[in-house]
């Protein structure tokens, strides 16, 4: 047993986490065992994580580009708002792409200002960023009074419905078509097997290859090519450079402000085009603080992923998870509750396991408590629901955020010519 | 010096405020509403005896809002949590003050202390979290901004809730030995009549004095100095013997017990109850207003008078058919603009008090700063 | 002379609002030597480099490069003109590589991509030729300061610099490290680079340079060689006065013991020792020098003494009284002083007015304080005191600290710890970065404060300061404690060599 745990803790990060994964799938597979649902680790329920995930992914690389390049970005929220509505504005006026088009200069228009007054006028960040979304909120509020009154189907608060974008099926994984042949679904057939936790996990991949959008495609796709740009080209390491060192960036020619200015204009950019996937892929419509709070979801994705594209990517799932979960009924989020306890505790014994007694204590009361309330409760209040992806998102910082390095220079104040 | 701060606290957000009246009135003019007009009709419907009250009435909770945002400002610390923790507070202040009824002031200071201590207690969370296990406070207080709204409205529906049968959904009505004089009396007293409804709440006196006391701490007092040491820079001061720990908890709980008292006023002078609709967004006007203010006690009266003021006076937009929004569109620019207005007078007033006390004593401080 | 010289500057002149940096330089230096140019801190050295790297622009003057006229508007252009400049303040990224800090700004392509093998391989080159060895994917903030030094000259060979400029590159350097860099300047100098030297260490300076121009007050004084000159020589040119010295005189040592010391250890949060079997005592009026590099634990020392460092343990006695569950607070309370090795940092709040930055570290007694209020017309008084005795040269005392020069900052930060008497002063580099005549009054005012039975001690990187003013010295090298000595019998050279651990095989 004990060398099982050396080897866990000598191996890669990226293994650890691929370990943390699989056991986070095995377990909820016992919990569905228990209370008799299969909806925890189905297709369903992964497709719609997924489909939460990507507005936070999006979100959390933005924030990324901003922070990477030295700037402190919390107006994210204020940015996607903006995002939301110029893209129902623009498919209500135009169409759905006209729409995603426009919900990313929307959402640019406000990074330019975050831009402007943290890069030219050394606004401290974070008053920026809160500012910001003071803003975004009033323009697109006085925006919606002006445009969707009445008579168009709208009012202050929303927009009329609108044409979304449509979802296809990946080819030979999920069963997509490809030229009009209809490949197999492979996921399917396994997941249709039946197989004890081997057809769980093809449950959710074939959620996550089924019935995705577009814009899902681009938003994954924007991961790899993220980390590509970052690591792998002269820009990306300019911009890191900013990040870390904006004076020694200068003192060898590197163009700090306008790397900056790059870099949260690009934090927009996403983040608008995170608030057009919420309007064009899972609402359909535009209402006032459909945002939710999910641009600082997509921060803490940042902080948990430690400011790297595919820790982001791992970070907006699991809260992705969280955020889909109080959508998907009461034996669902009763099963994710005992899921927690059993995980819970069988980290405390891990903890037991490495001599860590207070943390194992801790561990195991609060796994009781979890297991307490699963066999109390019947239905999970829906307001309570509510506060889910909050909590999580809360619990997983709390949990993480001690091992984590943002960019050395983050937040630091610049003046192009100035000693440190 | 003194110049400098006549910049910094009266020209910045004045300039401010002509940027943000700018440019909604580009925006008016876009959609073919005049926005002189406009303006002429908020200033004389805001301008009378009634409306001034109204606004003083709206500025209270945003100046107490202000004030807990403020002492956070004042350290560095961004306590973005006032909104869920003014609604939770307000909830529990208002069920157990409907639940007891005693003499006005035992009644009147217990629903405070309930309120305080909500408010404390909520901003413990985060406060806890970035001590032990280095969350930041941004993050922290807005995911528990949502996590008050879900429980709050848990219970509101499920255990607060009046056993009425009405249309209005609501907490218990507190008794009157609970509710908050009004101060219109005491107008009449100095000749000020008033159409009867409009009522000055009574609050005003203890947002004036909880204004006071901020101003006190914050500058006069031992604590204050640590706070302030804290904020300008953390390292000297934790080498001056400020313990960073306790600073950023009890800071959190000052700000805290205050954010409890913002939906105070509104709950002791107007409501008497919890009801569905109770007031939001002082929390988020809140910072603009300390914003606005610069985090000092005078500023941030005078703009949350403002804005007060600005909420009352668009009311009567609506009976133009000018968009009342029109009032956050200024506001938001409002704030961004402020900022930046304010750094770029501050560092103007800065290099001149500089190179005039070098002048002063024959010393550069330029290459004086290479050497250092 | 058949080759035109590398640098040529004529009545070169830079004003800023209040002072002339640079006036009417002349400045020349030939191709393939290495120059020196001395001064002391505020002659314009600085300034003067930064105009020939293209950071700043003079006012007045010529700047001739290789015989041809110059007009650099940013540092690409003089790097394109095949200047380098290895700046005093390291310019590196410590979360990046030493590979991506060499090429940042210059990256070799394949395409879109970075080519890394070609530059890898350029680094390795370069690294051999001139004997700066490094790997270039470790993180640069792994290597230590020789190494980083290193990394910045291999970034200025690396685009192709055949001037370089070395601005104070041995100020944190002990003797051997700066063996080795000077052999690597020799072999520059014969691959026919030429290097400009700055430098305020003149035995340092008379050893490697072909040439030496000294600077004052902004001009060039003159230029000379050093077959032609002696140390004591050029330090007058520098500051056209008589040199002071911190030697004491005789002893005022008492038996009594104010600060014990015993079995100090602090272990960081990856398991490594920073601290281990530090035991020392500070007797009543008694120096003791802490000697040693900067990054081998001196900041951690100093913290721990302080309370800043929860994690430490061992034991802490301040005139008989225990230090070792006492918060900051309290400590300084009981008598532990500060004077800390980065005003800016741990001294001072820059923004604020010197009366608050007088009660920094002291806001919680009088004459500050006032039970839980601030005194502030008590505060002003004495600040007022501090001002005068101390020689701090502000119009008033409600400037704010961010208006005094760096010597006068340091002299409120050491005016205000004298006078609060404490029983034991922390002086973490008490005199560095402000000019000769300040240090000498701070040397002054230190010895006063010992001859009054104060305790002091004394953490410094200036070894003429160390064995100047103290009574006794230890040396720490990686945490520990690895030579006590008498200063009466040592010279720099030995103190060197323990700092750098070579001399740990000899008997203390």
């Amino acid at each position: 047993m004990s060398t099982l745990v050396d080897r866990y803790r000598k191996a890669d990060r990226g293994v650890r986490v691929v370990i943390i994964a699989v056991a986070a799938v095995l377990v909820m597979t016992l919990a569905e065992l228990v209370t008799g649902t299969s909806d925890l680790t189905s297709r369903s329920t992964a497709s719609a994580a997924l489909r939460l995930a990507i507005p936070i992914l999006l979100a959390g690389l933005g924030g990324l580009y901003s922070e990477r390049s030295g700037v402190v970005n919390i107006g994210l929220e204020g940015m996607m708002i903006s995002g939301t509505w110029f893209a129902a504005w623009g498919a209500w006026m135009f169409g759905p792409w006209e729409g995603v088009i426009l919900g990313v200069l929307g959402g640019a228009v406000f990074g330019l200002l975050h831009a402007l007054a943290t890069v030219t006028f050394n606004v401290d960040h974070i008053v920026s960023g809160v500012a910001i979304n003071i803003l975004g909120l009033g323009a697109m509020r006085f925006l919606s009074s002006i445009v969707y009154t009445p008579e168009t189907g709208g009012s202050v608060i929303q927009s009329p419905p609108i044409d979304g974008l449509p979802n296809i099926d990946l080819p030979v994984l999920a069963g997509g078509q490809l030229f009009g042949w209809n490949s197999p679904d492979f996921f399917g057939w396994l997941e249709n097997l039946e197989l004890f936790f081997l057809s769980d996990v093809a449950g959710i991949l074939r959620g996550f290859t089924g019935g995705i959008n577009w814009l899902t495609l681009l938003g994954l796709a924007l991961v790899p090519i993220t980390a590509w740009l970052l690591w792998k080209t002269p820009w990306g390491l300019r911009l890191r450079s900013c990040g870390e060192d904006p004076w020694a960036a200068e003192s060898l020619g590197v163009r700090v402000l306008r790397m900056k200015y790059y870099g949260v204009i690009i934090s927009g950019m996403l983040s608008g085009l995170a608030g057009a996937f919420l309007v064009l892929v899972q609402a359909g419509i535009y209402r006032e603080g459909m945002t939710g709070g999910r641009g600082f979801i997509g921060l803490g994705a940042l902080i948990f992923g430690n400011w790297m594209p595919v820790g982001v990517l791992g970070g907006s799932l699991v809260f992705g998870f969280g955020d889909s979960l109080r959508f998907r009924g009461p034996e669902v989020v009763r099963s994710f509750i005992l899921a927690v306890a059993i995980g819970l505790i069988a980290f405390g014994v891990y903890s037991a396991v490495r001599s860590r007694l207070r943390a194992a204590i801790i561990q195991i009361v609060i796994g009781a408590a979890f297991l307490v309330y699963y066999l109390q409760v019947v239905e999970v209040s829906n307001q309570l629901l509510a506060a889910l992806p909050y909590v999580i998102t809360l619990l997983v910082l709390a949990a993480a955020s001690q091992h984590l390095r943002m960019p050395a220079a983050d937040g630091a104040r610049y003046a192009k010519g100035e000693a440190r | 010096m003194k110049s400098g701060r006549l910049l910094t606290s009266v020209v910045a957000p004045a300039i401010a405020l002509i940027i943000a009246f700018g440019f909604a009135a580009i925006a008016l003019l876009l959609v073919g509403i005049d926005p002189l007009t406009a303006y002429k009709e908020m200033w004389v419907f805001g301008t009378t005896a009634e409306s001034l009250i109204i606004t003083v009435n709206n500025a209270i909770p945003l100046y107490v809002s202000a004030l807990a945002v403020a002492v956070g400002f004042k350290m560095g610390l961004f306590n973005i949590g006032v909104e869920g923790t003014y609604l939770l507070a307000s909830l529990f202040a208002a069920y157990i003050g409907a639940q007891i009824s005693t003499t006005p002031v035992l009644h009147v200071t217990a629903i405070l202390l309930v309120a305080v201590l909500v408010g404390a207690g909520w901003a413990w969370i985060p406060a806890y979290l970035k001590v032990k296990r280095g969350v930041h406070e941004v993050i922290a207080t807005i995911m528990l901004n949502y996590i008050a709204f879900a429980l709050s409205a848990y219970l509101f529906l499920n255990v607060f809730r009046a056993e009425t049968a009405g249309l209005t959904i609501a907490t218990d009505l507190i008794p009157e030995s609970g509710w908050m004089p009004s101060l219109t009396p005491l107008l009449a007293a100095i000749g000020i009549e008033v159409r009867a409804g409009a009522n000055l709440q009574g609050f005003l006196i203890i947002a004036i004095a909880l204004g006071v006391g901020y101003h006190y701490l914050v500058n006069k007092s031992r604590f204050g100095y640590d706070l302030r040491a804290s904020g300008i820079n953390p390292t000297a001061a934790n080498a001056s013997g400020v313990d960073p720990k306790k600073m950023i908890i009890r800071t959190m709980l000052i700000s805290g017990g205050l954010a409890g008292l913002v939906g105070i006023a509104p709950l002791l002078g107007f409501y008497h109850q919890y009801p569905q609709d109770f007031p939001r967004n002082y929390g988020f006007n809140g910072i603009a207003v300390a914003l606005l203010g610069r985090n000092n006690a005078v500023g941030m009266a005078f703009g949350a008078l403002l804005f007060g003021f600005m909420q009352r006076s668009a009311l009567i937009l609506d009976l133009r058919d000018v968009p009342k929004e029109i009032v956050t569109i200024i506001q938001g620019i409002v704030v961004l603009a402020v900022v930046i207005v304010y750094e770029v007078i501050s560092k103007y007033v800065q290099r001149r008090v500089i190179s005039s006390a070098a002048a002063a004593t024959d010393f550069d401080p330029v290459t004086s700063a290479e050497a250092a | 002379m058949a080759q035109a010289p590398a640098i040529q500057l004529e009545g070169v002149t830079k004003r800023y609002p209040g002072v002339v940096a640079n006036k009417d330089v002349e400045l020349t230096v030939a191709s393939g030597e290495v120059h020196a140019v001395v001064g002391e801190n505020g002659a314009g050295k600085s300034t003067l480099m930064k105009i020939i790297y293209g950071m700043v622009r003079p006012d007045e003057g010529t700047i001739t490069i290789d015989g041809a006229p110059a007009n650099f508007r940013t540092p690409k252009d003089a790097i394109d003109a095949g200047i380098g400049m290895v700046h005093q303040h390291f310019m590196l990224a410590d979360n990046l590589t030493v590979l991506e800090n060499v090429i940042l700004g210059s990256e070799p392509r394949s395409g879109v991509k970075i080519d890394f093998e070609g530059a890898s391989d350029r680094i390795r080159i370069l690294g051999d030729t001139y004997g700066l060895r490094l790997q270039p994917n470790q993180k640069v903030e792994r290597l230590s300061v020789g190494e980083r030094q290193r990394v910045e000259i291999i970034k200025v060979l690396y685009r192709g610099a055949q001037i370089l400029i070395l601005d104070e590159p041995t100020a944190v350097l002990v003797p051997q490290e700066v063996n080795e860099l000077f052999d690597s300047i020799r072999d520059l100098r014969e691959e026919g680079h030429t290097i400009i030297f700055i430098s305020h260490k003149l035995d340092e300076v008379l050893s490697i340079a072909d040439r030496i121009t000294v600077m004052r007050d902004g001009q060039t004084v003159g230029t000379t060689t050093p077959s032609e000159v002696d140390a004591r020589q050029l330090a007058e040119m520098m500051i056209g006065s008589e040199l002071p010295s911190p030697e004491t005189k005789e002893s005022t040592v008492q038996d009594e013991v104010l600060l014990d010391v015993s079995d100090l250890e602090l272990v960081s949060d990856d398991g490594r020792a920073v601290l281990a079997d530090i035991t020392f005592v500070v007797r009543k009026g008694e120096i003791v020098g802490i000697a040693g590099v900067e990054g081998n634990g001196q900041a951690q020392l100093v913290d721990s003494l302080l309370g800043l460092a929860p994690t430490s343990t061992g034991s802490i006695t301040l005139a008989g009284k225990s230090m070792d569950d006492l918060e900051t607070r309290e400590r300084r309370a009981a008598g532990i002083g500060l004077i800390p090795e980065d005003r800016h940092r741990q001294g001072l709040l820059l923004p604020s007015p010197l009366w608050e930055n007088a009660a920094l570290g002291h806001q919680y007694k009088e004459p500050y304080a006032n039970g839980i209020w601030i005194d502030k017309k008590g505060t002003r008084e004495h600040t007022a005191e501090i001002v005068r005795r101390f020689d701090v040269a502000a119009p008033n005392v409600d400037v704010p600290a961010a208006a005094l020069s760096g010597g006068n900052q340091q002299k409120l930060v050491v005016g205000r710890e004298l006078m609060a008497n404490p029983t034991v002063l922390l002086a973490a580099q008490p005199t560095r970065g402000i000019d000769i005549g300040a240090q000498a009054e701070v040397w002054e005012e230190l010895k006063s404060a010992r001859a009054a039975g104060m305790g002091i001690l004394l953490i410094s990187a200036d070894l003429d300061e160390l064995i100047g003013l103290s009574d006794t010295i230890h040396v720490l090298f990686e945490g520990k404690l690895v030579a006590k000595l008498d200063p009466s019998e040592i010279t720099p050279e030995i103190l060197g060599s323990y700092m750098t651990g070579a001399g740990e095989k000899k008997a203390s």
